[in-house]
């Protein structure tokens, strides 16, 4: 039987171009720009400065505090500058700038493509090991791993869930990863259970890749306590709270974390993450990136460098189109678009979406008419038609009392609305003004 | 690089539905009853629908253009949509002059007064049948007979006239029933009555349409239907010898017409399905108030209206149901 989350949803057209090819290696960049903040919470430190060598693996930023994490080198070569930098969210941003010579890597790291099964370490040395390899959640929300496995005093983990939805249209990394790297991902998920101390792990994979579905679905028979289960196609069942009501029909209480209701959630591209980072002592700097969008010659998914600029990659799909109006690092429904192809593809990179011209361009919105399909596909249950208005008119108590902070900016709302209406760009508004407003309330 | 990339916030794709295709879709839905009316009342009731459609979007450009200077937007559908639904719910032979009269009430005042799309409390094309029936009661009030009848007359009463007006007098709804259509006659639509109330089948074939199209959901009109048919029901078990079986309250008048068009007019109706229900039900209760105790033989439209103007109301305190709970 297929799940799926009760309320709200869209369907966007999923255009899967780059689903059945293979991930390819993108050949060694010649330099790149590795920022110190690829994740959410504080940035790491740089610890190496201009001129020094640098190996493969080895670290060149120092996280800074619990909620943050190491940056490692994804090249080896010389440090040529610690200096700001544009990335992708159009900020300039700290990062190092490192010229490539050669690939000499870290002798530490277990370069063997062979599948390391056994493991015989504890639940402590595990966590360490993935805060210490710079693991953050690789769906693109990027939230500091090892934090996540530890769950706050008095909470308790009965169940893992596993990511494999990819109900962003066009994206195909996981998809891939998932038919190519199986055993890794599922040891990964093992060693996953055993840092949270449960018998239990679920992965969820939408019904549009039954060919993930089947694939998995056979080899969990060799792994105790994973399951597959297969959901009913809609967007945005990659959220974490949607997943977690999909599977186990739990509702994360509103402004609560997944942990209330026994639930961690981790992508598949994660567990693979964790997998390297214990089984063979590789850091996080290399990920599975989708490049795809209609006018792409060559729509592919790469296994790539962190800090490789966006723009080898475009080479490497055949080029930028020239019909392009809009470059997207992400999905359609929730990437962010970027002013310039220098910008590097970093931890939370999952796709670069090349949009045609046509595509690109917002219409003039009208009157809303208010036939209430905001409100009938909000996953959260939330009224956005309202919610935007009282973002454009500042009537910020009211917004945080209809509980706008519980928008998770899927963009279902704006998708729908038959009107054009910007809606998420306003709650966003409200949203960032009323979190400001709490923040000060508490101190 | 040679051009500018745009940027712009998330999302980026957007569905290809657009309000222009939503108003589309309604009056699609509402071309089975409209060609039925031709059919019966003949070219009157083209007459009617061609001057109610032109007087709505004249109307609008006019307003728009020259008296509140904005862009006009008679492409949007939306006064398209007024004008066949005011031509719905007046009779074939009514002069020409109190449509345009209607139209002009039903978009100056009804519409635009307000702002225009959208911001209307009120259903436009019921504030023009309103300010028509009121203004013109005579008119309004006596309707060609259905050449599907087969009755000789010119002019005759609906069905729920003749039973308002028989029970005033004191006949028995035995009597009285037989001057009536048969409830058969109701559905397929061999009645006497407005352009668009007169064959339940045809409104009803539009509604399912729209459901499918996902124009209306099915709370609004079910929830007037059966309220209307559970209070009618229980008056007719306490003495079917003055009043009538509720299935001929939910086949007559403008009943149908109301629930499956007039009240799920989207803009002045609630915004989520538990305040659909609690609308649709005041406008049940309302609508069988009037029929039963009212002046009035028949309820809906001023039902539809009293319940727009609470509309505001159910949004400010019927929340959709939240995740994660309270």
């Amino acid at each position: 039987m297929l799940k799926t989350f009760k309320l709200g949803g869209v369907h966007p057209p999923e255009n899967k171009l780059s689903a059945d090819k293979e991930i390819q290696v993108l050949p060694l960049p010649k330099s790149v720009f590795i920022p110190v903040a690829q994740h959410i919470g504080a940035p790491a430190t740089p610890t190496v400065k201009r001129g020094d060598e640098v190996k493969v693996g080895q670290v060149i930023a120092k996280s800074s505090s619990f909620v943050s994490t190491n940056i490692h080198s994804s090249v080896s070569g010389k440090v040529k500058k610690v200096d700001f930098s544009e990335d992708s969210s159009g900020y300039p941003k700290q990062g190092v700038f490192i010229d490539v010579a050669g690939d000499e890597w870290i002798e530490e790291i277990d370069r063997s493509e062979e599948l390391a099964r056994e493991f015989d370490i504890d639940g402590a040395e595990i966590i360490k090991k993935i805060q210490e390899a710079g693991i953050v959640g690789l769906g693109g929300a990027t939230f500091p791993t090892h934090v996540k496995l530890v769950p706050p005093k008095g909470m308790k983990a009965e169940v893992l869930l596993i990511n494999g939805v990819e109900c962003e249209p066009y994206l195909t990394s996981d998809h891939r990863l998932m038919l190519e790297k199986a055993d890794e991902i599922l040891v990964g998920i093992q060693l996953l259970m055993k840092a949270l101390n449960v018998e239990k792990a679920v992965i969820g994979i939408e019904n549009n890749k039954p060919d993930a579905i089947q694939f998995l679905s056979e080899k969990t028979k060799n792994y105790k306590g994973i399951l597959v289960q297969p959901l009913k196609v809609k967007y945005p069942q990659g959220g974490e709270k949607q997943l977690i009501k999909a599977v186990t029909g739990k509702e994360v209480p509103s402004g609560g974390l997944p942990i209330a209701v026994g639930a961690v959630v981790s992508n598949v591209g994660t567990a693979f993450a964790v997998y390297e980072a214990v089984q063979k002592n590789k850091p996080l700097f290399e990920r599975v990136v989708t490049i795809t969008g209609k006018g792409v010659s060559q729509p592919s998914n790469f296994k790539v460098r962190i800090g490789t600029s966006t723009s080898e990659l475009v080479e490497a799909a055949g080029g930028l189109p020239e019909s392009t109006g809009k470059v997207i690092s992400g999905g359609p429904m929730m990437g962010r678009a970027i002013a310039s192809l220098e910008v590097p593809v970093t931890k939370g990179t999952s796709g670069i979406l090349i949009m045609k011209e046509e595509e690109s361009k917002r219409k003039d919105y009208i009157a809303c008419i208010r036939c209430s399909r905001c409100v009938s596909v909000c996953p959260m249950g939330l009224e956005p038609y309202l919610l935007m208005t009282l973002s454009q008119k500042q009537i910020f108590d009211r917004a945080e009392n209809d509980r706008v902070m519980d928008c998770i900016e899927c963009g279902s709302c704006s998708y729908t609305c038959p009107s054009e209406r910007p809606l998420l760009d306003y709650i966003r508004f409200g949203k960032g003004k009323v979190g400001q407003i709490i923040r000060s309330r508490k101190k | 690089m040679s051009k500018l990339l745009t940027v712009s916030p998330s999302p980026h794709v957007h569905s290809d539905d657009s309000t222009q295709k939503i108003m589309y879709r309604v009056v699609l839905a509402m071309i089975p009853a409209l060609v039925w009316s031709v059919f019966v009342f003949g070219l009157d009731a083209l007459r009617v629908t061609i001057i109610a459609v032109l007087a709505c979007l004249a109307f609008e450009f006019l307003i728009q253009k020259y008296l509140i200077k904005v862009k006009p937007t008679i492409t949007d559908g939306s006064a398209l949509i007024t004008g066949i639904l005011l031509a719905f719910n007046v009779p074939s032979n009514i002069p020409w002059w109190i449509i345009v009269i209607g139209s002009l009430a039903a978009i100056g005042i009804g519409k635009l007064s307000f702002g225009g799309l959208g911001h209307n409390i009120f259903n436009p094309a019921l504030v023009g049948r309103v300010f028509m029936l009121i203004s013109f009661p005579v008119q309004m009030t006596s309707w060609p007979v259905n050449r599907q009848s087969g009755i000789d007359a010119v002019t005759s009463a609906t069905p729920l006239g003749i039973i308002k007006e028989g029970i005033s007098n004191g006949t028995p709804i035995s009597e009285i029933s037989q001057s009536l259509p048969s409830t058969f006659e109701l559905f397929w639509g061999g009645i006497g009555g407005s352009l668009g109330e007169i064959s339940a089948v045809l409104l009803v074939i539009g509604g399912l349409y729209m459901l499918y199209k996902k124009v209306i959901t099915w709370h609004i009109p079910v929830s007037i239907l059966a309220t209307v048919g559970v209070i009618a029901g229980i008056f007719w078990m306490v003495n079917p010898a003055i009043y009538i079986n509720p299935l001929y309250h939910i086949l007559t008048g403008g009943l149908m017409l109301g629930a499956i068009f007039m009240a799920t007019d989207m803009v002045s109706s609630p915004m989520n399905p538990k305040g659909q229900i609690i609308y649709g039900v005041g406008i049940g209760v309302i609508t069988i108030s009037i029929r039963l105790f009212g002046a009035y033989p028949e309820g809906i439209s001023f039902a539809i209206l009293i319940m727009n103007a609470v509309t505001p109301l159910i949004n400010y305190y019927v929340k959709p149901v939240r995740f994660g709970g309270k």
